[in-house]
């Protein structure tokens, strides 16, 4: 499968980055590890006239920490984000959720800021950044934007991102002492989650995410506000399928994600020592 | 649009269209057909090669993603005297293979899982092997023959 023609440009700047997205306008897509992209184009499912390849954006190729935070690039690949020592120690959470990122030829192509940017709610690592409570942090022709991820991620595969900006970074608070747990359920271990969890138990905050539940990456509050006043993990968890608008396919139906969030909620719950 | 890849060891300049798949490249207008394609669809693995020394599936780049850099297929890993890679001979011996179609891209996940892990056991084995998919085998062989490489 091929996909429709295009005209490519390659960009090795960021200010290269926003000229292009200016030039081309709403024609151009910017493509990072394609992993989400190419297939799509491949289906011609998508089809930009204009392809602004950031490949080579090697200044935003990094994981660094700044106080409180690390700051990771947004083209850093899954594959350098699993084994970030900085952020197994500060984001365990991070590197284990990226680690389930499809199998290692993927995740030696894929970046951070591509799968943020692509807005799937069916993606492991927006649900880490959530729990996390990452800032987004995005270049644009008026300046650099920070966006709380709550208000990161609009509609299916939409976000607040507009079509002239480029994300740059991803601000991450450290929790070297929080309790965490990954939960992923699929059939097959490449696999996409069927259903999805990720939760964050911090001695004041906890952070708690669901994957698959809803047409965006979704945060529940619901179990978050249970933990905080005093909720066992068995209490939490029961409340884990409110608010969420899952959708039936092939793999399962609305009824058995919603209880898979249960049960998901309750095992990382137990993991993460509630 | 011009692109110029180094394909084990030898460069490849096509002026190919800039949708033209790395796989593509490779096979076409480099004529090495020892990458294949299976699902075309990154699911399958066996389109499996190197790019600067890591595992990537080349149905899912663009040749002009990777113009200018280093790729190397299943063509480029035994020595110039015809002897097997250490992977290559480990399936042979390990009979890791039946109809040999998922075979180079097999060989070319093991050869990057063993560079990028020391001590490998067979659970991180079958782990690391998840993108890659064999019909005819069961796998078992194929995770011996990569342990028995990885500790040579
Ligand atoms: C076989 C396979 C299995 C997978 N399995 C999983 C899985 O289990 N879990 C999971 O979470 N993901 C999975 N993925 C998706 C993978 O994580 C992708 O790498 C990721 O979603 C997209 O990152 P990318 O760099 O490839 O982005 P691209 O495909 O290049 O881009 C995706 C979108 O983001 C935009 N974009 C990219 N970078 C930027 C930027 N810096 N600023 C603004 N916009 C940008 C692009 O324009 C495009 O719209 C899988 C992919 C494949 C092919
Ligand atoms: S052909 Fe590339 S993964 Fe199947
Ligand atoms: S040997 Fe036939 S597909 Fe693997």
């Amino acid at each position: 499968m091929i996909p429709a023609n295009f005209e490519y440009v390659r960009v090795d700047s960021v200010e290269g980055a926003l000229e292009a997205l200016k030039e081309h306008g709403d024609e151009a897509k910017l493509i990072a590890g394609g992993h989400s992209l190419l297939p799509l184009m491949k289906f011609r499912l998508a089809a930009p006239a204009f392809l602004v390849d950031i490949n080579r954006l090697e200044e935003l190729k990094y994981v660094e920490e700044e106080n409180g935070h690390l700051r990771i690039g947004a083209l850093t690949r899954h594959c350098d984000v699993e084994n970030s020592e900085l952020i197994k120690t500060n984001a365990g959470l991070l590197a284990d959720a990226t680690h389930h990122v499809g199998d290692p030829q993927v995740r030696h192509r894929g970046t951070i800021g591509g799968a943020i940017a692509h807005g799937d709610p069916a993606s492991d690592i927006p649900s880490a950044l959530i729990a996390l409570r990452a800032i987004i942090i995005v270049s644009g022709p008026s300046g650099v934007r920070e966006i709380p991820i709550d208000d990161f991620f609009t509609g299916f595969l939409e976000t607040d991102l507009n079509e002239d900006e480029l994300l740059t970074e991803i601000k991450v608070p450290k929790a070297p002492d929080a309790k965490w747990s990954f939960q992923k359920f699929n059939r097959r271990a490449q696999d996409w989650a069927i259903v999805g969890a990720s939760i964050l138990l911090d001695e004041n905050n906890s952070g708690v995410s669901l994957i698959n539940m809803h047409s965006t990456p979704f945060r529940s509050t619901v179990v978050e506000q249970a933990i905080a006043s005093g909720a066992t993990a068995e209490e939490a968890s029961e409340m884990a399928a409110e608010g969420t608008e899952p959708t039936a396919d092939i793999n399962a139906s609305i009824d058995y994600r919603k209880h898979l969030a249960r049960i998901l909620v309750k095992r990382g719950l137990e993991e993460a020592g509630r | 649009m011009e692109v110029s890849l180094n394909i084990n060891g030898v460069t490849h300049t096509h002026d190919v269209e800039p949708r033209t798949l790395l796989v593509q490249f490779i096979r076409e207008s480099a004529g090495l057909t020892g990458t294949n394609i299976g699902c075309d669809t990154s699911s399958c693995g066996a389109c499996t090669v190197h790019l600067n020394g890591e595992s990537i599936k080349s149905c899912t780049v663009l040749a002009a993603q990777v113009d200018e850099m280093e790729i190397t297929t299943i063509e480029g890993l035994a020595e110039s005297n015809g002897d097997l890679h250490p992977m290559q001979q480990a399936f042979h011996e390990c009979h890791a293979l039946q109809c040999g179609y998922c075979t180079p891209g097999m060989v070319m996940a093991c050869v990057s899982l063993v560079n990028e892990n020391e001590d490998l056991t067979e659970s991180q084995v079958r782990e690391g092997l998840e993108g890659n998919l064999c019909r005819c085998t069961g796998y078992h062989n194929i995770v011996k023959a990569a342990l028995q490489a990885s500790e040579s």
